[in-house]
């Protein structure tokens, strides 16, 4: 029963302009299983998804459902053939209900064509409860976190009967407990029959989740693994093409100076007192679950919240960073986790997005020295190996590798002497990320005290000297040295009991 | 996009997209605005008696010029704000207030003297009220403006003591609505250097940039030491300032001054900045739209009028074209994103 594909995708290829996106690409999908799609950004995952759910038309190819063609022509046809699709970015309208949200657009009509509330209600309760939400139909999405935003949509899928739920990132934005959570609901999908396409960066999470995996690589299929053939080395080797033997090893010849950011007793709206410091030429990580005050952290230090107490030392000399100006201006940055939301400015050129920091320092009178700035922009580029195409180029039209890129650009124009990167790395392709890591890592030869924000552990293993650890707004520990394992991390962070501590970190361990 | 795409599309020339997409990629609305004046010479030609047409004449053009010089150098103080994501509603209000202050001012029993500063500097203050409720109250732009349009529009007639002022001795400004410079009327000048003077500071200056970031992302500018509230108080102000002139303006020309002056101006100043390109929800647009803008809205209310077409239809027109026009810069940008 489990061998016939209920989904067949062949011969799919598109173009958009003078860009091939896929290429003779295809995939089959089983009913009740659990299959990863893997590739690195721009890979054509999500062009692929589109296609399948309708947002898309591809130029070529066709697609077999039960075996027979379908023309799925909009999504529309998609969700009628049962195919639901999940983005990465949330579509919750957050001022509405929860059963409003899941009946959004489909809304069920009662006498006279008036909307039909109790059986919406009803229905949303029931796939609520297949999934072990606990929220009600009546819960103002408003109030839900991003987890349960997401339970809100996978919910909106199941009521149209979906048979294929395509989940694009889902645990981008979760904590390592609301990942197992989401974990569960997926296998308990799956044992209804359910097939779901998985998309992720995450080895750890398709190695614990998924029974099959199909890899592909700038926009063609590059091959298929069962569960019992996985093999992340090997996978990574077929995404990027080639192996990717120093994708961590990058900790030598450091040599940790004296103490450049020094953080006392440093309390905000959110964060308890908390005391940490970095020295020059240190890499220290920031870890804790999703909401354990590590962003807001970063952001009294910045200057960008207002501190209730404490004290911020740079080099020894207590300062005050009121704004994030002030903060700038001594030498601190601060990059931001929502790049897009936070950090970029899409629709202007890079060389607006990497200069604007400095463009005090390269002007007369207030009157820009716009050479000056395409120089600027162009030894960044180079530098860093940002690909746009030139300095002039619109920064939304880029890959996130390249965004993030242009951002940490922006920084290091400033010549930090204390750099904290908030979440570096999210929804960053593997060649990124690997750059992204050398950057860090000479950054740091140079003498920056760096300060790493992530919730991907094998990362904070692999690039920081030392792991501060909070949890629920206060700093619980500190671990360096050998001493720095996921075991440990995730008992601090969690102050879960070991057993505990060691099942959630298994989750990551690839 | 993958970094193949970024790399090809570097390295390619722009395929897809027709050419009149390019073209317009370009140029913006300049097309639009050379088309229509060639479609009203042709009307009017076709509807004379005599077969000539005075449209296209040099004292038609220079009408056409005169004519849109006010709703100009509003439109471009309209820019900087929209540019912020903001709104000005204020500004045909503002504009009868600073008027009316001037005027009064250049009565003999006052001091006619200090006429133009008083223009500028009501013009510039009722500015400044706006920037700071936006910025230091955080009060949403768009109500801002409501209240403060209104309640100076009042203040306008209080102060007018609802008749009209009028004075037709001012030395002092007689000159900047009813004289010459090189042949051009100062009107026109003065147009075209709030243009240049606009242009100069959103292109060339670190405070233009970063009223294009505030624009783009308010977050964003704030985390990179950008001081929004003052980007903004600026924005209101200078859009104030140029209220003000437009009020010196218009009241130097007509020799007087009252309550009515301005209303319904601010809608002509919009619509000339979203002709010109400039995205109301910030961070994109030019000053050469604006002025592109502005031209277009001065050849319709010029040539409509030249047909003879009753005001009712004239209205009508100009709504249509605004919308249309905004219509056919949707698609131009969507060739220049499939470029």
């Amino acid at each position: 029963m489990m061998n016939t594909a209920i989904l067949e995708m062949s011969g799919i290829s598109k173009r958009f302009g003078a860009t091939r996106a896929l290429s003779d690409m295809r995939l089959a999908i089983r009913a009740g299983e659990i299959h990863a799609l893997m590739g690195e950004n721009g890979a054509g995952k999500s062009t692929l998804m589109k296609i399948l759910s309708g947002v898309y038309q591809p130029d070529s190819g066709q697609i077999l459902l039960d075996g027979k063609p379908i023309a799925i022509k909009g999504p529309s046809d998609g969700r009628r053939a049962g195919i639901n699709l999940i983005y990465q970015e949330l579509s919750v309208s957050t001022n509405l209900t929860v059963a409003e949200n899941v009946f959004m657009g489909s809304e069920p009509r009662g006498r006279f064509g008036l909307l039909d509330r109790s059986n919406m209600r009803m229905w949303t309760n029931d796939v609520l409860a297949l999934l072990g939400a606990p929220f009600t139909a009546d819960t103002h999405a408003g109030k839900l976190s991003i987890a349960e935003q997401q339970q809100v949509e996978i919910a909106r899928a199941l009521i149209h009967k979906g048979r294929i739920l395509i989940m694009d990132e889902p645990t981008a934005a979760l904590s390592d407990r609301e990942t197992e959570h989401l974990f569960r609901v997926v296998r308990k999908l799956r044992d209804e029959g359910i097939a779901v396409i998985y998309i992720s960066h995450r080895m750890a999470e398709v190695h614990a989740l998924a029974d099959r995996v199909t890899i592909l690589r700038d926009g063609s299929y590059v091959g298929e693994m069962t569960r019992d053939e996985l093999d992340p080395g090997r996978i990574v080797q077929m995404m990027v093409g080639r192996p990717l033997g120093d994708f961590y090893q990058h900790k030598a010849g450091r040599v940790p100076g004296r103490v450049m950011l020094e953080v006392e007793n440093l309390s905000g709206a959110r964060v308890k007192p908390a005391s940490f410091s970095v020295r020059a030429g240190e890499v220290v990580g920031l870890a804790g679950l999703v909401g354990a005050g590590r962003t807001e952290l970063a952001r009294l230090i910045f200057g960008a919240d207002r501190k209730h107490g404490g004290r911020v030392k740079i080099d020894g000399v207590a300062v005050d960073t009121r704004d994030p100006l002030t903060a700038i201006r001594l030498g601190i940055g601060y990059l931001p986790e929502d790049r897009k939301g936070q950090g970029l400015f899409l629709q202007l050129s890079a060389l607006t997005n990497t200069t604007l920091n400095v463009v005090r320092q390269h002007c007369r009178a207030g009157i820009i020295n716009h050479q000056a700035l395409e120089t600027l922009t162009n030894d960044a580029i180079a530098r860093l190996n940002i690909k746009v195409p030139g300095p002039h180029g619109i920064v939304g039209g880029l890959s996130g590798g390249n965004q993030q890129k242009v951002l940490l650009a922006r920084w290091l124009e400033i010549k930090p002497r204390v750099l904290i990167l908030d979440e570096p790395t999210r929804g960053v392709d593997v060649g990124a990320k690997s750059e992204i890591y050398r950057i860090i890592h000479e950054l740091a030869l140079n003498g920056v005290a760096v300060v790493v924000i992530s919730s991907e552990l094998p990362e904070v293993i692999g690039i920081c000297d030392r792991v501060v650890v909070m949890r629920e707004g206060h700093i619980s520990g500190e671990v360096s040295g050998d001493a720095v394992t996921q075991e440990n991390i995730m008992t601090l962070a969690t102050h879960a009991s070991e057993p505990a501590a060691n099942a959630i970190s298994a989750l990551h361990a690839a | 996009m993958s970094t193949q795409t970024i790399a090809s599309q570097a390295s390619l020339p722009p395929r897809r997209g027709s050419l009149a997409g390019q073209l317009f990629n370009r140029l913006g609305m300049l097309p639009v605005l050379i088309v229509l004046y060639l479609v009203f010479y042709g009307l009017t030609l076709y509807f004379s008696a005599d077969g000539t047409s005075n449209f296209m004449s040099a004292d038609n053009t220079m009408n056409i010029m005169r004519q849109v010089a006010i709703n100009l150098v509003l439109a471009c103080g309209m820019t900087f704000v929209i540019l912020t994501a903001g709104i000005d509603l204020s500004v045909g209000s503002m504009l009868a207030v600073s008027a009316v202050l001037g005027m009064l001012m250049s009565l003999p029993d006052h001091h006619p003297a200090l006429a133009i500063p008083t223009f500028l500097i009501a013009g510039l203050v009722l500015g400044m009220l706006n920037g700071a409720m936006v910025s230091f109250l955080s009060i949403n732009p768009f109500v801002v403006t409501l209240g403060t349009m209104t309640a100076l529009r009042g203040a306008a007639y209080l102060f007018a003591d609802g008749t009209t002022v009028l004075n037709q001795q001012i030395p002092s400004f007689e000159w900047i609505g009813n004289g010459d410079f090189l042949g051009l009327p100062w009107l026109v000048w003065i147009a075209a250097g709030v243009v240049l003077l606009s242009w100069f500071i959103l292109k060339k200056t670190v405070l233009g940039l970063h009223i294009y970031a505030v624009g783009g992302n308010p977050q964003a500018a704030r985390l990179t030491g950008i001081k929004v509230s003052f980007v903004l108080l600026f924005v209101y102000s200078i859009s104030g300032f140029f209220s003000g002139l437009a009020g010196a303006m218009s009241s130097s020309r007509l020799y007087g001054a009252n309550g009515n002056w301005g209303v319904g101006y601010e809608l002509d100043a919009i619509a000339a900045v979203v002709l010109g390109g400039t995205s109301l929800m910030g961070g994109v647009g030019t000053i050469w739209g604006t002025v592109i803008g502005a031209l277009i809205i001065g050849v319709m209310n010029n040539g409509l009028t030249i047909l003879g077409l009753s005001s009712f239809w004239q209205y009508v027109a100009k709504g249509a074209v605004i919308v249309l026009a905004v219509i056919l810069d949707k698609w131009r940008q969507k060739q220049a994103a499939l470029n």
